[in-house]
């Protein structure tokens, strides 16, 4: 464990997303223009910097830094430059956005920024005063970005479902943490983790604990019964901050679930890659449900949705479903599907938002109905939807299908078969309501049949994104590499 | 002097009167005032803990966290409250249904 000195020097990625926000503040005082190009520009320097920072400081061995309060290891590395690179892509999202009257000022790329370093932070840290503060720090800030169209009544309405649904979610969260702090008698994870497996402690509180503990993390992945909030802040929020929640909150929910319950509920088992409980609260179990549950009113209830950021958001809901089945079977490789999935999910869903952005800046609307004739009026970008919206539903030969594949693999491994045959027809109800956006965007008639002008900018991105989700596709060896040394959590 | 029950007990009571005035009131400044009585039974059982079971400052550590955090979550709450309200002229949670499916 590193004292506080010792440890800055494994915090430099946190520094440079802090020292951006500050430059970026001073640039704005100092600029005449609120939508200056060189917001954009200096968020991307920023984020660009902390993540060669976050990449080339060597993983090496674990760390525990700041007094155990913040991991440092390959886990956390790994969850920050993929939440920096979502960051990165929504950017660039937001530099042309109609709902934001061209480029969004500067606090736009402030709260980015802040809710950032909270999920830095959030992916790595190892005591539940810092999960909570980081918690907060990712969730404050987005409340923010939903509501930030001043004058759009749904946006404002969608902040507004965020604030209560988020503020509920994480005040029962640390309900669940104070009876956790009074069963053990400590604030750092890895010392409830020993206190729990001592096996003495009564259930009922425990189970409550953990209950309560799951429903704030449950909040932040949007997993069924805690998603109502989603689809009404996607729908409302402007377009580039849904896509980034749709990602990045996500990627560090997940990150702390897993580091919080293989930590406190589990030991790994000496000589075989397989992890057990050690406690008497069977939290597989509940988890497995609620993935089986998740993914189902996911897809069930998309079906009908006629706006497409609402019909993504229940896509998303769902695939958070599909990610935690890789998170209930207690191997390292079931942990590695669900990172390699987060890496495919980026692109694919990024680049159906990115879609969903140009077609509503061009159209002023984001329904199925806006999408219609696409693949006359823009043929790159219909093909490329089409290529995200198949890869979101699992089909070979694009990524969505590899990841997809890790996943079903592992779960059959652990022959846990009715998880698996529930995951398998929620992917065929996905393909329904994907398959109808592609309908409509190649077989309906439009009402107008003017070619839509896309500008050099999206259109070099979308490349961007549609390259690693067909490249993943066929040729995923060195991300599951990746994945598969980025499981490396610290131990205690 | 007061055993540790009492605390427990009066926090659970804080923590559920907190839930109910979530699920059932209907403005969203009383939502908030719910969720503070949900902070602050967490408070309660932070400190009670601390100071009953573990002799380390963790607990009062924590309350002292969520107290701050707790001020700055409502500031932005009120502000997005008070957009609301500038845009529809009114707080009610039940009239804002412009977005459903």
């Amino acid at each position: 464990m590193l004292d506080n000195l010792a440890s800055v020097g494994y915090f430099l990625p946190e520094f440079a997303l802090t020292a951006t926000i500050l430059v970026l503040i001073v640039v704005r005082v100092a600029t005449k223009d609120p939508q200056s190009v060189a917001f954009p520009f200096l968020s991307l320097v920023g984020i660009g910097l902390s993540i060669l920072l976050a990449s080339i400081v060597p993983a090496g061995e674990a760390k525990g830094t700041f007094e155990g309060m913040v991991a440092y290891d390959a886990f956390a590395v790994f969850f920050k430059v993929l939440t920096a690179l979502a960051a990165v892509i929504v950017v660039f999202m937001s530099m042309d956005s109609r709902e934001m009257e061209g480029r969004p000022q500067v606090e736009f790329y402030v709260f980015m920024l802040a809710s950032l370093i909270g999920m830095f932070l959030l992916s790595a840290s190892t005591d539940i005063v810092m999960l909570y503060l980081s918690f907060e720090l990712v969730s404050i800030p987005s409340y923010l970005l939903a509501g930030y169209v001043k004058g759009k009544v749904q946006s404002t309405e969608a902040a507004m479902k965020y604030v209560v649904y988020g503020a509920t979610a994480s005040g029962s969260m640390i309900y669940g943490f104070s009876m956790l702090f009074g069963l053990t008698g400590s604030t750092q994870i890895g010392e409830i983790g020993k206190a729990l497996a001592t096996g003495n402690l009564p259930v009922v509180p425990l189970v409550l604990a953990c209950v309560l503990v799951a429903a704030g993390f449950g909040y932040k992945i949007a997993a069924v019964p805690f998603h109502m909030w989603s689809p009404d802040v996607y729908e409302g929020a402007p377009t580039p901050a849904t896509a980034f929640f749709s990602v990045a909150p996500k990627a560090a929910g997940f990150a702390v679930l897993i580091r919080f319950f293989y930590t406190v509920f589990a030991v790994s088992e000496p000589g075989s890659s397989v992890w057990r409980l050690s406690t008497e609260v069977d939290w597989t179990l509940l988890f497995a449900v609620l993935s089986a549950i998740t993914m189902t009113v996911g897809n069930l209830v998309a079906i009908k949705q006629d706006n497409v950021k609402r019909l993504l958001a229940y896509s998303s809901i769902a695939h958070a479903g599909y990610m935690l089945m890789g998170f209930v079977l207690l191997t390292p490789a079931g942990i590695q599907a669900v990172l390699f999935y987060f890496v495919v999910y980026l692109f694919m869903n990024l680049g159906a938002f990115y879609v969903v952005l140009v077609v509503g800046n061009s159209c002023n609307g984001e329904d199925i109905s806006d999408f219609r004739g696409l693949g006359t009026r823009a043929p790159f970008m219909a093909v490329s939807m089409a290529v995200f919206l198949f890869a979101l539903t699992g089909i070979p030969p694009f990524s969505g299908f590899i990841g997809k594949l890790y996943l079903f693999a592992e779960v059959i491994n652990r022959q846990i078969y009715w998880l698996v045959i529930i995951a398998a027809l929620n992917s065929a109800v996905g393909l329904y309501y994907y398959a109808r956006i592609v309908k409509s965007m190649f077989f309906d008639v439009p009402e107008s049949t003017e070619a839509i002008a896309v500008p050099a900018i999206p259109r070099a991105l979308l490349v961007l994104l549609v390259a690693p989700t067909l490249i993943l596709g066929v040729y995923w060896e060195p991300v599951a590499r990746i994945a598969s040394n980025s499981i490396r959590m610290l131990a205690f | 002097m007061m055993t540790l029950q009492a605390f427990l007990i009066i926090s659970a009571a804080l923590f559920c009167c907190g839930l109910y005035t979530v699920m059932t009131r209907q403005n969203g400044v009383a939502v908030l005032m719910g969720v503070e009585l949900i902070l602050n039974a967490a408070n309660i059982n932070f400190v009670a803990f601390a100071h009953y079971l573990s002799h380390v400052m963790g607990g009062q550590i924590f309350a002292i966290f969520i107290i701050v955090i707790a001020a700055a979550e409502s500031a932005v709450a009120l502000a997005i409250f008070l957009r609301l309200y500038a845009n529809t002229g009114s707080v009610e949670i039940d009239t804002a249904d412009r977005l459903k499916g």
